[in-house]
């Protein structure tokens, strides 16, 4: 890239840079109204954990797009033509792959189901679960040149990955007609159905960020 | 525990110091890990923004799986049809 252009957007972005540092302590303090609101009913809401509360019951219908366009993601990730598999793989030496595979993989499903479970707690849940995993997948197809395809065939890669997002929308219209709310858990079982959605959806997102590598 | 000030300074410098080296480097390689650099020091900032949840996050998905994405990209766009390594790249 020629010199004045670069230099241009480097001192653009600095400019930009030092006004928000010079404006940010002017700001008024957020009002504490929606932090005191959720704090009020996070009894009712069937976690512990505010965040997860957010995330999976107050503003659960953010989560439910969310998850929509990971899945379209995952879509057009698959629909590019699929990848020979390295040939590199086969040349790496074996014995510190089948090491590492051995050591790290049990520990990835560990953290990976210990993070989900303890999402209504304290920080965690299903999208950090889902990162733990596609760690897993990533050494998989690193070490053994195991992609998604590899795993399961087209309609059954589909399914797995639908299955998170469409788990989450049948709860959400079973309890409409429970309650009357879409996404309106009845305060009994709110903790257990947030349980199943997140078990569904971080595998979900995990095998949709595992399509990713192709 | 308190935390002395200089300690965030020196975090931002470093980031934006870090940043400014990845976007400057001419080998991708080293540009790549960088950003991965980058993102586990972004996490400690959040960390010290008191949000746990969004550092995991961003320790797991913006340094690990975004750094080993544009690794693998790195890696293919090296490789020419006849499957010899391109090291131009």
């Amino acid at each position: 890239m020629s010199r004045a252009p670069v230099a241009l957007v480097v001192g653009l972005c600095t400019a930009f840079g030092v006004a928000l540092a010079l404006i940010l302590p002017e700001l008024p303090d957020a009002p504490p109204d929606l932090a005191l609101g959720v704090v009020t009913h996070l009894p009712d809401s069937g976690v512990a954990h505010p965040v997860t509360a957010v995330l999976l019951n107050f503003r659960a219908y953010d989560t439910l797009l969310e998850v929509v366009v990971l899945l379209m993601a995952a879509l057009a990730a698959r629909a590019l033509p699929p990848e020979a598999t390295d040939a590199a793989a086969a040349k790496w030496g074996r014995p510190v792959f089948d090491t590492i595979d051995r050591v790290a993989l049990p520990i990835v499903v560990l953290l990976a189901v210990h993070l989900l479970l303890i999402g209504a707690s304290r920080p965690g849940g299903a999208f950090h679960a889902a990162a733990v995993l596609t760690g897993g997948g990533v050494l998989l197809r690193l070490s053994r040149g195991l992609s998604v395809d590899t795993i399961t065939r087209g309609r059954c890669a589909f399914g797995v990955l639908v299955a998170g997002p469409g788990v989450f929308a049948i709860v959400a219209t079973v309890c409409a007609a429970a309650t009357g709310y879409f996404i309106g858990y009845p305060a009994q079982f709110a903790g257990m159905l947030i349980l199943v959605i997140e078990a569904a959806l971080a595998l979900s997102i995990a095998f949709a960020l595992w399509a990713l590598f192709p | 525990m308190t935390m002395s000030p200089w300690l965030d300074v020196a975090l931002v410098a470093t980031l934006v110091w870090i940043a400014a080296a990845a976007l400057a480097s001419r080998d991708l390689f080293r540009a790549v890990v960088l950003f991965i650099t980058f993102g586990l020091l972004l996490s400690l900032a959040w960390a010290r923004l008191n949000a746990p949840d969004v550092a995991l996050a961003e320790a797991a998905i913006g340094a690990g799986l975004t750094g080993a994405l544009m690794l693998d990209a790195i890696g293919r766009s090296r490789r020419k049809p006849d499957g010899t390594e391109d090291e131009e790249r």
